[in-house]
């Protein structure tokens, strides 16, 4: 009895088998596993809220910060002379929307530490005896020299600032309507000619790669000895968390700079950025780059709970840096709340480091204040890091 | 009088909870130096939790006391640097060759040579020819020898052994607790836990813990004589119909061993009523026997299961 039981247990197995072929299991499988990877999802709280937060976050976030016909790009003017034409000009230089006078030079020096610091991207000179050689009819020369380093945001203002001059004069009265302009607006794109990308891609590149693949490294690290189980024994064992995150970051230190030597050198090599400042210099301060972009990513792991996690954090902070430090878009086209939103991603400082030293000579004179907010980046994520550090596998 | 305490392990009143199930309750324990104490009880009772407080990675919700001396509450890094604790899951380096895991296990404790220190404990595990292997291609045995291996290198004072030789054969089983062994000869002290009966009768005390709760301690016979248990052994043709009809019956426990049944109560009048219709049964062989640990244990279990769950 017990024998034919099993010779019909076994008959409808062969059958199950055989429906194994055929189409309809072809989908249940795939089926099954699309209701698994749901099932694994959903006990993932945070992946889930990133998913709906993060797309949202990030379009609200760089459609009001990205402009890329920047208005406002601040200006230092130099007036060798004080006529009514010098004002007429100042005055029409106030007005416009595409630049802002941040600052009134009063010599030569001034105005190109200025521009080369950064803190203006346009200087604006009106030479000695201009009123007189416009009345004159010699067709005087007006000085707008562009930080070039950053074509966007120079292109647009330059070629609207000639209109503007003759315009305001007009309307003063000091010139005549018609004709064509007694001046010329004498265009100097410093630091970068030619007005060449690739001088001012190739340094922010550096920056930008060097972001992604340090933020990789070490967001992984902390969630991969979770992962794997190799958390508990190194808990048990006695060794600090500051030890711990001292130990995992120091090896990519070395990696990263051996990645930024590379970057440098085929940037040279194949696109001939040149390097115009001090090597060394550009040395020291990406080393202190790198090691702000490790410390970020370790803080990402020590808070992330798996590696998918880690890596979602990873590539939410990275995103806002390429878009925001003003290597692709202009800084000062940003709002202000932006710009304040900026400072705190080591790749803003950095693309300014970077252009400085290899395009304008700067020295770490020109630099200290990016640098300190290097520095200050690096402390404050590893503070994080060492107390958001679990001890214990509470 | 810290350095070198003849209680090694004193605990008193240890609880923890996870979200809002609690998982050990008012657990006390006393674990004396150079003893190996078996730690004893079914999935989930709370073991490898107990073992985490002790160790420090986990914090107690209520309880005090002290391991090796140290406050289990505010010297865990005092206690980490004495205590190796080996745990369940294999928590060594997978990518790292043998001689790499232990020589970082060296190098973290401080170990001046961490070279030499690997290549005698290499020699001890008998793994010399095996040093090189990537770590995540041993087998079971050979990753358990690995890992003990690894958490006695630092000359620890306590081992904490959470489970170790699950998954592992017979052989390797046997010359793990030879190693144990001479290890507590040597004046280590030992707290393992295991589901093995015949390891726990290789311990010089056990303990059970059932549903987070220290059910009983002690050693191996006074855990049996405590039981109370009267036991007998069934063997012959009519065991399984035996044991179908007497599972029924409140007080009786049937514990199958092979073709044969233990078949044991508390209270000997109840057993003695229950098992009467079957003691001249023909195809029945009866005879009265001691209870095994496993019987007390599983009585334990039954009783602890009417009182906490």
């Amino acid at each position: 009895m017990s024998g034919r039981e099993d010779t019909s247990r076994d008959d409808t197995s062969r059958e199950d088998r055989s429906r194994e072929d055929t189409w309809g299991s072809f989908w249940r499988r795939i089926g099954a596993m699309i209701v698994k990877e749901f099932l694994q999802l959903r006990r993932d709280k945070i992946t889930l809220a990133t998913m709906v937060t993060v797309p949202m976050m990030q379009l609200v976030l760089f459609g009001y910060a990205i402009n890329t016909s920047p208005r406002d790009l601040p200006a230092v003017v130099l007036m060798q002379e004080q006529s009514d034409v010098s004002r007429s000009i100042l005055a029409a230089l106030q007005n416009t929307k595409y630049i802002k006078i941040t600052e009134i030079a009063r010599n030569e020096a001034e105005f190109d530490q200025l521009l080369k610091s950064g803190r203006v991207l346009f200087g604006i000179e009106v030479p000695a005896g201009f009123e007189r050689a416009v009345r004159r009819g010699d067709k005087p020369a007006i000085l707008v020299a562009a930080d070039a380093t950053d074509p966007v945001a120079a292109g647009g203002a330059l070629s609207a600032l000639g209109q503007l001059v003759q315009t305001a004069l007009v309307h003063d009265r000091l010139i005549p309507d018609s004709g064509p302009p007694p001046f010329e607006i004498r265009n100097h794109a410093r630091y970068n000619p030619a007005g060449s990308t690739q001088l001012n891609i190739v340094p922010g590149l550096l920056g930008t790669i060097l972001t992604l693949t340090m933020l990789i490294f070490t967001a992984l690290s902390v969630t991969r000895e979770r992962e794997r189980g190799t958390m508990e024994s190194l808990l048990a064992m006695p060794i600090t968390p500051l030890e711990i995150m001292l130990g995992k970051i120091a090896p990519y230190v070395i990696i990263g700079f051996f990645q930024a030597t590379l970057i440098v050198v085929a940037g040279t090599v194949l696109f001939q950025v040149p390097i115009v400042g001090s090597m060394a210099l550009l040395a020291a301060l990406t080393t202190l780059f790198i090691a702000a972009n490790l410390s970020i990513g370790y803080t990402f792991s020590t808070v992330a709970q798996n590696q998918l996690q880690a890596v979602q954090m990873a590539m939410m902070f990275f995103l806002p840096n390429m878009l925001m430090s003003g290597f692709l878009f202009p800084f000062a086209g940003m709002p202000v709340w932006a710009q304040w939103v900026s400072e705190f991603m080591p790749l803003t400082h950095y693309v300014r480091i970077v252009r400085a030293i290899m395009l304008k000579g700067a020295t770490l004179g020109d630099l200290q204040l990016e640098a300190a907010a290097l520095v200050g980046l690096t402390l404050l994520a590893m503070v994080i890091a060492v107390t958001r550090f679990r001890r214990t596998l509470d | 009088m810290m350095a070198a305490p003849d209680i090694v392990i004193d605990v008193h009143g240890l609880s923890k909870s996870f979200g809002n199930r609690q998982v050990v309750r008012d657990l006390s324990m006393q674990v004396k130096r150079g003893e190996i104490y078996g730690f004893l009880g079914p999935n989930g009772s709370g073991k490898t939790t107990t073992i985490r407080m002790l160790c420090g990675l986990l914090t107690p919700d209520a309880g005090s006391g002290t391991c090796l001396g140290y406050n289990i509450l505010t010297e865990a890094d005092k206690i980490k640097r004495r205590v190796g604790y080996m745990t369940q899951r294999f928590s060594l380096y997978e990518d790292l060759s043998v001689r790499e895991n232990l020589e970082f296990v060296a190098r973290i404790y401080g170990i001046v040579d961490p070279s030499g220190a690997a290549t005698k404990a290499i020699e001890k595990l008998g793994l010399t020819q095996r040093q090189n292997q990537i770590a995540g291609t041993l087998s079971g045995g050979w990753k358990q020898r690995l890992a003990l291996g690894a958490c006695t290198l630092p000359d620890p004072d306590l081992l904490l052994l959470d489970e170790p030789t699950a998954g592992v054969d017979p052989k390797a089983r046997r010359e793990f607790w030879n190693e144990i062994h001479a290890l507590a000869a040597d004046g280590l002290t030992v707290l393992v836990s295991t589901h093995y009966m015949d390891e726990a009768e290789r311990c010089h005390e056990i303990a059970y813990i059932a549903y987070g709760t220290l059910l009983v301690h002690g050693t191996v016979q006074e855990v049996i004589d405590h039981s109370a248990l009267v036991t007998y052994t069934v063997s012959g043709q009519g065991v399984p119909k035996l044991t179908a009809e007497l599972a029924e019956k409140p007080g009786v426990m049937v514990t199958p061993f092979g073709a044969r049944v233990h078949v044991s109560g508390r209270d000997h009048g109840t057993l003695t009523d229950a098992i009467k219709p079957f003691r001249q049964a023909p195809d029945l062989q009866w005879e009265e026997a001691s209870p095994s640990l496993e019987d007390v244990f599983i009585d334990l279990m039954s009783t602890a299961k009417d009182n906490f769950q």
